[in-house]
């Protein structure tokens, strides 16, 4: 999902630019006050933006033949929202950029909206509907965080193709075109990946529910309920 | 402790693990990065025109220099997550303990920072 160094061209970098930075704006802000309200979630915090360094780091091969990573901003977005969840995936991004010549910094914008942005909104997304639904409370993760995955690797296509229509003029046959295209690199590539960055998020889950579930609550990311049936049967 | 989750972990991980053995010693597939094949796509759009607007201003200058650095970052962040999980599951078992030592009993499910 990495756009390389100076493959975004003019006027399209600039815009997604333009897009990521108040999100990124947002979250810094919400994320001070939050730390400013309640200290006792620091440790949480880290423990999300170190997942997302993990999976990120991890390059895993797929079914398709080639290797991508797993983002892991799935689980940022669970317990903190998207906006912080674009902070924490554009600390990863800036190291990826600044010292594995991966992605880049003209492309920060475009790498923060895919993977710090819509990721994490389709996770959230994925997450509050499944509660509301009632599911298994690890199925729901597993959801959320496979489609926030999947998701920010279907959006990093729509931007190369929107760069690179077929033709060279950006009209939707064009856009249709090169979409497919890199939709097959990266969403195809992406499948079996994300399957296994939902289970592993929705492992990681288990392990914070057992040991720390009261900040889960409080942040009302969980309700008392699900814990006492979630510690009833698994724990 | 049920260990259901782990073995339902286990096993994805076990046949995406089988499936990679088989077929990288029965094909010839590359394993390359998704990320460099974008680039092949791009040549193969604009017919290799494209010419990048920047260049990243420095590169690992060797794979092992890169496979370091990708592993100092999996270092870090496996770090920071056993240390904190650590810290919460024997706070956790302390204050259980102490609590049943002590006169007030406190709710199994309260946890304070």
């Amino acid at each position: 999902m990495h756009i390389m160094e100076g493959f975004l061209p003019s006027p399209w970098w600039q815009a997604w630019f333009a897009v990521s930075i108040p999100v990124i704006m947002y979250g810094i802000y919400k994320m001070n006050k939050l730390v400013n309200e309640k200290r006792e979630i620091l440790p949480l915090l880290a423990v999300a933006g170190a997942f997302v360094f993990v999976l990120s780091s991890l390059k895993l091969p797929s079914v398709t033949g080639s290797c991508s990573h797993p983002t892991g901003t799935g689980v940022a977005a669970i317990i903190f929202g998207p906006a912080i969840s674009a902070v924490l995936g554009t600390i990863v991004l800036l190291y990826q950029a600044l010292f594995l010549a991966h992605g880049g910094l003209t492309t920060l914008g475009a790498n923060v909206f895919s993977m710090g942005i819509v990721g994490p909104v389709v996770a959230y997304l994925v997450y509050k509907a499944g509660m509301k639904a009632n599911l298994n409370f690890y199925i729901v993760v597993f959801l959320a965080t496979a489609f926030g995955d999947w998701a920010t690797y279907v959006t990093t296509s729509v931007e190369l193709a929107l760069a690179y229509p077929a033709g060279g003029v950006l009209t939707v046959a064009g856009f249709m075109s090169s979409f497919g295209k890199f939709a097959t690199v990266f969403a195809v590539t992406q499948v079996p990946l994300a399957i296994m960055e939902g289970a592993i998020s929705a492992l990681l889950f288990k392990y914070v529910v057992n040991v720390k579930s009261d900040i889960l609550i409080e942040m009302k990311v969980i309700e008392a309920a699900v814990v006492k049936k979630l510690r009833g049967i698994s724990a | 402790m049920s260990r259901k989750l782990e073995l339902i972990v286990l096993a994805i991980v076990l046949i995406f693990a089988v499936q990679f053995v088989h077929m990288s010693s029965t094909t010839d597939a590359e394993y390359g990065g998704a990320d460099g094949e974008a680039e092949n796509v791009i040549n193969e759009i604009t017919g290799g025109t494209y010419e990048p607007i920047a260049e990243p201003f420095w590169e690992p200058p060797s794979g092992e220099i890169e496979s370091l650095l990708f592993g100092l970052q999996a270092a870090i962040g496996a770090g920071i997550i056993g240390y904190f999980l650590g810290y919460y599951n024997a706070k956790k078992n302390y204050e259980n303990e102490l609590g049943y030592k002590g006169k007030n009993k406190p709710d199994s499910d309260r946890q304070s920072l």
